[in-house]
């Protein structure tokens, strides 16, 4: 066998048993929401089941009867979590995405003094943790009134998205030629058309990235969500899910329901844009 | 048109030019530089304040000043270095088993010309899941009664095998670094694919015709032409793993009796559980001061790495 071929080979198993590892767990997780808790706790496993269904998630959205009484299904707030996770998570993207790229702009198109060290402030900030922020967060909020609120827990996820943002959408304008602003400048644009006509119609695609990354970071945010919202005014999905996973052990169904649900956005966006967000990943990473 | 008006208009074009050079860029950090002072700055400043007080979560009086008693309590805690010495741990052997196992799995998903789009899409999915979640997963799939684990050790040694893998000494801390190496390799993969794939082929074909064995080429050619990639994936990875709270407070909550706190857990349970807001906040304090140096420190290196081999 020739070196080549035998290299084909080889590659082609590793590659297939670590796609297997990354998606066995994932198969469980599925596999555990579509079938009756009966056949769940059962000994010996049942490995391929003949009774899949989709009653936990009927339940779980309100819909359809319970045959199994889940404790599950409607005592928990889902529409409320994921009315809360969306508001959450569109508008604090939206605020990032503005504020982000307005910062970005200064930083990549502009010399002027301090901007090294306010660069570098920004990615200090990135630099701490969502619980560390948590605590002294929830007394401010209590403050004013912005405790257990959508708009409270908006400001502070856009706020942690903000400095990632402005780092992405740097490096996405840096890569714009010159001689195209230039022209415009030219043309009699002053900067800032020039900017808005020319350079953001360019950036399309990074905004797209970075706006995928800011949703899913606030879609998932736990550590500042679980402590500054109380109730389903304001509670996401990954506070209710940690809520529910602590009181009702043993429905193991309708957590993985819960579960799956949960991880829908992220799968739909990974598909979606899954080639801007390896550029926004590698040029992040490669350029910072 | 005179051409001496024509001077005077290209000159005020030019002087409203450079005065727009001028504060643009401020107007432009303006709103960045507001959200992060109301929500990063001003909380980080008070939790300093109160780092330096007795506050509690129940106490109705008015914080008091005590100087640096809650820093000095901390080093008296019996908690506190083991957790801090337990993160330390923690981030030195994850970001190592993803860096060996993602320089791995890069050398080989690079040999693979069809379905790598669909390879990498699939790899992806782990790092876009909330840690929550991944913490969840696998606290199911190593649930001591009917977990994926357990399942298949019944079909092993056919009858019931009860490992409680959350709850036992090493064990619940293995199966915390499982669960973030599952979720974070992926990481890697990509990083170290893109830096792969950007060698110049030449190389790799000067590489091949020496007869070096695939071994040899993986490294002495792959491995120091991605040095660049491993740096900022390691600096990266290690800064993340370095806030680990999400996986952790769901899995095992840091427990049983302290087995696996970390350093954030244990912030979580003295400011909340136990109501010490002062000491957590001391103690948070102290390890965003180690983050904030190490990521001062990365982004210097970086500097110089750029100016040295120009990436």
């Amino acid at each position: 066998m020739s070196m080549k071929h035998r290299r084909y080979i080889s590659s082609k198993i590793t590659t297939g048993i670590v796609l297997a590892l990354f998606l066995i767990p994932v198969l469980w997780l599925i596999s555990t929401s579509l079938r009756p808790n009966i056949e769940i706790n059962t000994r010996p496993p049942v490995w391929i089941s003949r009774n899949f269904n989709f009653d936990s998630y009927l339940a779980l959205l309100g819909f359809g009867v319970n045959p199994e009484r889940f404790a599950f299904g409607e005592n928990v707030p889902l529409g409320a979590y994921l009315r809360n996770s969306l508001v959450t998570a569109v508008f604090s993207t939206g605020l990032a995405l503005v504020i982000g790229t307005l910062a970005a702009y200064a930083f990549s198109s502009f010399k002027f003094k301090g901007r090294n060290g306010i660069f570098l402030s920004l990615m200090l900030a990135r630099a701490i943790p969502g619980i560390a922020l948590s605590l002294p967060l929830f007394f401010l909020f209590t403050r004013m009134g912005l405790a257990d609120t959508s708009l409270g827990l908006i400001l502070a996820h856009a706020a942690l998205n903000v400095p990632f943002t402005a780092w992405l959408m740097a490096g996405f304008i840096g890569e714009i030629p010159e001689s195209l602003n230039d022209a415009a400048l030219i043309d009699g644009c002053s900067k800032w058309t020039a900017f808005l006509r020319v350079e953001l119609p360019l950036v399309g695609p990074g905004l797209a990235a970075s706006g995928i990354f800011a949703f899913l970071t606030s879609w998932n945010e736990f550590a500042i969500a679980s402590v500054v919202s109380r109730t389903t005014a304001s509670k996401t999905f990954p506070v209710g899910l940690f809520d529910f996973t602590g009181e009702f052990v043993s429905d193991w169904r309708g957590m993985c329901a819960m579960s799956v649900l949960m991880l829908i956005p992220a799968v739909i966006f990974v598909i979606i844009v899954q080639r801007q967000l390896l550029r926004g990943l590698t040029l992040g990473a490669v350029k910072g | 048109m005179g051409s001496k008006e024509k001077q005077k208009k290209e000159k005020q074009k030019h002087s409203s030019v450079m005065l727009e050079e001028r504060r643009l860029p401020v107007f432009l950090l303006l709103p960045a530089a507001a959200l992060i002072i109301f929500v990063i700055a001003f909380p980080m400043i008070y939790s300093l304040y109160l780092s330096f007080t007795n506050f509690t979560l129940v106490s109705q009086s008015a914080p008091k000043f005590v100087g640096f008693r809650n820093y000095m309590l901390l080093f008296q805690d019996s908690v506190f270095l083991p957790a801090l010495g337990r993160t330390v741990l923690y981030i030195m052997i994850t970001v190592n088993i993803e860096l060996v196992l993602g320089l791995f799995i890069a050398n080989a998903m690079s040999h693979v010309v069809r379905g790598q789009g669909i390879l990498r899409t699939i790899l992806m999915m782990p790092m876009m899941f909330a840690p929550i979640l991944v913490g969840f997963q696998f606290k199911w799939i190593f649930n001591d009664q009917v977990g994926l684990v357990n399942n298949i050790l019944f079909e092993i040694f056919q009858k019931p095998v009860i490992i409680p893998w959350l709850i036992q000494k090493p064990l619940g801390f293995i199966t915390i670094l499982v669960a973030e190496v599952w979720m974070s390799t992926p990481f890697m993969v990509i990083i170290f694919l893109a830096g792969i794939l950007s060698i110049s082929p030449d190389i790799i074909d000067a590489a091949e015709v020496d007869g070096t064995t695939e071994w040899q080429k993986f490294i002495h050619v792959i491995v120091p032409s991605v040095a660049p990639f491993i740096y900022i994936a390691l600096a990266v990875r290690s800064l993340d793993v370095a806030r680990a709270y999400d996986l952790v407070s769901i899995m095992t909550g840091g427990g049983p009796a302290h087995r696996t706190e970390l350093i954030w857990t244990y912030v979580y349970r003295l400011a909340f559980t136990s109501q010490n807001f002062a000491i957590g906040s001391a103690m948070s304090y102290i390890t965003v001061l180690i983050a904030i140096a190490f990521t001062f420190y990365f982004f210097r290196q970086l500097i110089k790495m750029r100016k040295g081999s120009g990436v």
